[in-house]
């Protein structure tokens, strides 16, 4: 079927699979593969991006489901001049990220989550959070970056 | 001034935070351009003779290229034969395809564990290779299946009916009852330190291409060069096999080396001439990967009324799984780790390793050694509430001293350098012990429903345990000033590059941005171990800074003739990067001038350096949960440690390291276990199962760092990459246990589950 997909501001139209996953379809077709895939049961949260601006897993939605509509992955985050998202910055200040799969998916739920909830505590990050599996940082740093992310939003 | 021990934030980071890693499945090498997808046909059954497989069906399908079986293996040597020796020695090195207890490639006449590859489907997209591999029809004569140690040892169906056994090794304890019998209080049991599962974030996966007489294999690896050595299995010699190691997404252990199923795709892509790509599924990782832990110990301690303990006992039994891929060497490293931290005047230790029809177990974050601290800090802890003590006391009487170092302990491991005790005094002063113990006491009394528990572990581990394997170095400076090290180290997480750059700056003066760091590729570095052990920087790192001081020495010769001086009056300003001659500091040259000199424009050093000993970091944990004592719910509420694995380079990478061992550790104590029914079948296979720790289960940690160096290498570092894990995981269960200890309760397995919790809570007040 033809799907037609805004990705990172870029329109892409594409004769897909009717079971293409969007997450493939951000792979495969879009070419872009900071969306990591991790599970495909919707446990993980490696390939959360933002569809219409909220965080989805794109391992668990059809890319026909994504027909008109915008996605924003890791690689559109920052800004146009290049300049990294609040986001992106507070998981490379307060390391945040190691080996670094998780990362884009960690990535996209925080400034969903920053979005609902811009001044979240320690405690409503670590709720946010339970989607988004990280077998590296045992989470600390990811929640230290949120919130770090959270107060440079508030300036 | 000094850049080591200074927070240094990442030089990995921009490139992952922007447009992320570049995994396995991600490469867009020209070479794999059409590449197939490879998808495997698995066991659905644990044990099983194979009768027949009939892949008409799925070769007929859309897109499917082939469907290639053992039977298609006629280009692969024979592996060397088995040997079902069970007093041989534990095999130290990735053990060799076939060999003892042989494993084979794909399965030629029996399977053995839901999820061995009995085919290959090669296809031209993954889709394509899904529905095809399912019309794979495998004919299964079933057979009795073991999925448990004590199914292994009844030994009622044999997996190898050839050995006899299902007992693959074993080395005795030295049991004495006798030295038991005096002692004031004697506790005996079983503690079960169960099957749990790596899980790094990004799945196994394989990239091959066969070209012109040689073979590349990309591989999510954490040795590439261990993993070339395996493929020569595929009857190539090293030199005709590249193995690159591209962005690597987590491996805890689990992906050293190479696994039997990325073998396959690498000789698919050879076999066939098309380049093939892998990427599992997370149910085939949690089917396939290897698995870590799974030991039942029985243990035995005693000691006298005033808290000395006098002697301990544990027995080990080790599920291998279905293949023995590293034989007795987990339960070899548990023996020798048994007594922990402390002075024992008579240990017994021992094991057996067994095969059983589940999952191959091998290396997963502490290997064999959290095992034996998870049984001596539950042990005591154990010891301590039956003699009425209080467990802090308990260790402290214990403890071997500071100046008791080096101490051999009775289990021939040589301990370097430690201070036991300054650690748990650091970890009750910070969390405030005195207090806690105050507020747990209120509770009790009052019968709170949400009681206070208060773990502790005090832990030794063994780290570069291979340190006589060494780890290799190239440092090549540049003659535009620039510096590149290439690392037999292999980073996966770990920050290898920002570490290994600040170590040449150090030395050399060269600042970080101008210092790449190259590791995983056996074209560029032929000889390597890789990272596994807590080895990276007392190994890899070691040998970069080996490296540095030769180019230094060589640099200093070319400076020397340039400014047409004494080599002696020669001097580096390590804080600008520029050469001198002593006295006269108006004259200098830069590196890129000295570097223009050498010969071809570059001062090289290839070095690799090994220690002669392994080195034993230790620390503290304090871990604060509470229960709730209805429904045997635990929260972790606080997590205090000390861990000193001797000077830290950068505090950032270590408490990261930390950070995620603790996560682990606690992981293992309070929710993940892999688990089989009574025919085999896993329970736990994919994610929605296996309840992998989150967020929202843990708190935030609190970390303490003492800095004891050791004499075995020339940074003074010991390993701290399991530390969080091997401390963790024993002062969480301790501490699910100490809530509900004045209950009655003396011990809890873990997973300490809210059932489990609960069950021992209404036993112990039932027999009350």
């Amino acid at each position: 079927m033809k799907v037609e997909l805004t990705v990172n501001g870029k329109q892409i139209t594409a004769d897909v699979e009717d079971r293409m996953l969007l997450a493939g379809f951000l792979r495969d077709v879009a070419d872009l593969t900071a969306t990591n895939i991790g599970c495909e049961t919707t446990s993980c949260g490696a390939c959360t991006v933002l569809l219409d601006g909220e965080s989805v897993k794109s391992c668990t939605v059809l890319a026909a489901q994504a027909d008109g509509r915008s996605v924003t992955t890791l690689e559109g985050l920052a800004g146009p001049d290049g300049e990294m998202h609040p986001v992106q910055k507070a998981f490379h200040e307060e390391h945040g990220l190691q080996c670094g799969y998780c990362t884009p998916g960690m990535v996209m739920a925080i400034a969903s989550l920053l979005k609902e909830n811009p001044s979240p505590t320690e405690a409503d990050i670590r709720a946010g959070l339970e989607g988004n599996l990280c077998r590296c940082t045992g989470y600390h740093n990811i929640v230290r970056a949120a919130l770090a992310a959270a107060s440079e939003g508030a300036k | 001034m000094s850049i080591l021990g200074t927070r240094v934030i990442r030089t990995e980071d921009p490139r992952l935070l922007t447009a992320g890693g570049v995994y396995v499945d991600d490469l867009k090498e020209p070479d794999l351009n059409g590449a197939l997808r490879a998808t495997f046909v698995r066991s659905t059954v644990a044990h099983a003779r194979i009768t027949g497989i009939d892949t008409s069906e799925a070769l007929a399908q859309p897109g499917v290229v082939a469907v290639l079986t053992a039977a298609d293996m006629t280009d692969v040597p024979s592996p060397p034969p088995a040997d079902f020796d069970p007093d041989a020695p534990p095999v130290e090195e990735p053990m060799p395809l076939g060999g003892p207890w042989s494993e084979p490639l794909l399965a030629t006449d029996r399977v053995r564990y839901v999820g061995e590859p009995v085919a290959i489907v090669l296809t031209d997209s993954a889709y394509q290779g899904e529905d095809a591999a399912e019309l794979v029809s495998v004919d299964y004569d079933i057979l009795p299946a073991v999925p448990s140690i004590e199914a292994a040892l009844a030994g009622e169906s044999l997996l190898f009916p050839e050995a006899g056994t299902n007992v693959c090794q074993k080395r005795g304890a030295d049991l004495d009852d006798s030295v038991f019998d005096s002692l004031d209080v004697v506790v005996e049991g079983d503690v079960v330190n169960q099957r749990v599962a790596a899980v790094p974030m990004e799945p196994r996966g394989a990239a091959a291409v066969w070209k012109d007489g040689r073979l590349t294999v990309w591989s999510s690896t954490q040795n590439a060069q261990t993993a070339r050595l395996i493929l020569t299995a595929l009857g190539l010699k090293p030199d005709a096999i590249r193995v690159v190691a591209p962005d690597v997404g987590g491996g805890f252990g689990a992906k050293i080396g190479i696994d039997r199923d990325a073998i396959v795709v690498a000789w698919a892509a050879k076999h066939t001439g098309r380049p093939v790509r892998w990427a599992e599924s997370r149910n085939e990782n949690l089917l396939g990967m290897t698995q870590g832990r799974a030991q039942l110990h029985h243990i035995k301690i005693g000691g006298t009324r005033d808290g000395k303990i006098k002697a301990y006992r544990l027995e080990v039994i080790q599920d291998t799984g279905a293949y023995a891929r590293m034989s007795g060497f987990l339960p070899s490293l548990t023996v020798l780790m048994a007594p922990g931290v402390y002075d024992i005047p008579n240990v017994q230790a021992g094991y057996k390793a067994v095969v059983t029809n589940g999952t191959p177990i091998a290396a997963y974050r502490g290997a064999g050694r959290p095992e034996a601290a998870a049984t001596i800090e539950r042990a005591v802890d154990w010891w301590a509430a039956e003699a009425g003590l209080d467990p802090a006391e308990v260790r402290k009487i214990n403890f071997i001293k500071p100046e008791q170092f080096p101490y051999l302990t009775k289990t021939g491991a040589p301990y370097d350098t430690g201070d036991y005790e300054g650690a748990l005094d650091k970890v009750l002063a910070a969390a405030g012990y005195e207090r806690l113990r105050a507020e747990q006491k209120k509770r009790r009394e009052s019968g709170d429903t949400r009681q206070l528990g208060l773990g502790l572990s005090s832990y030794v581990e063994i780290t570069a345990a291979d340190g006589v394997m060494g780890e290799t170095a190239k440092l090549e400076v540049h003659r535009d000033g620039t510096a590149t090290v290439y690392t037999g180290s292999s980073a996966h997480g770990q920050g290898h590059h920002t570490a290994f750059a600040m170590l040449v700056q150090e030395e050399l003066g060269i600042p970080m941005d101008k210092v790449e760091v190259v590791h995983g590729d056996t074209d560029l570095i032929p000889k390597g171990t890789g990272t596994h052990a807590s080895r990276s920087l007392q190994l890899g790192g070691s040998a970069v800074h080996k490296a540095a001081i030769e180019v230094k020495d060589e640099a200093a010769k070319r400076a020397a003739s340039l400014f047409e001086a004494s080599e002696a009056d020669v001097v580096l300003d390590a804080a600008t990067g520029t050469w001198h001659i002593a006295g006269d500091p108006d004259k200098s040259l830069s590196w890129a001038q000295v570097a223009e000199a050498a010969s071809g424009g570059t001062l090289t050093a290839n070095v690799t350096f090994t220690a002669d000993r392994p080195t034993f970091p230790f620390g503290t944990h304090l871990s604060i949960a509470e229960v709730d004592t209805e429904t045997g719910k635990v929260t972790l509420v606080r997590h205090v440690t000390a861990d000193d694995a001797g000077p830290v380079l950068n505090p950032i990478l270590m408490e990261g390291q930390r950070h995620g061992g603790i996560a682990q550790g606690a992981a293992q104590a309070l929710v993940e276990e892999v688990l089989y029914d009574a025919d085999g079948n896993p329970l736990t296979s994919t994610l929605a199962d296996y309840g992998v720790i989150t967020a929202a289960e843990l708190p935030s940690f609190e970390l303490i760092t003492s800095e004891t160096p050791t004499d075995v290498n020339p940074l003074g570092v010991k390993g701290i990459g399991e530390a969080g894990t091997i401390g963790a995981t024993p002062a969480v269960q301790n501490a699910v246990i100490d809530a509900v200890s004045h209950l009655g309760v003396r011990h809890i397995d873990m997973p300490t589950t809210p059932e489990r919790v609960w069950s021992a809570i209404q036993s112990a007040t039932n027999t009350k």
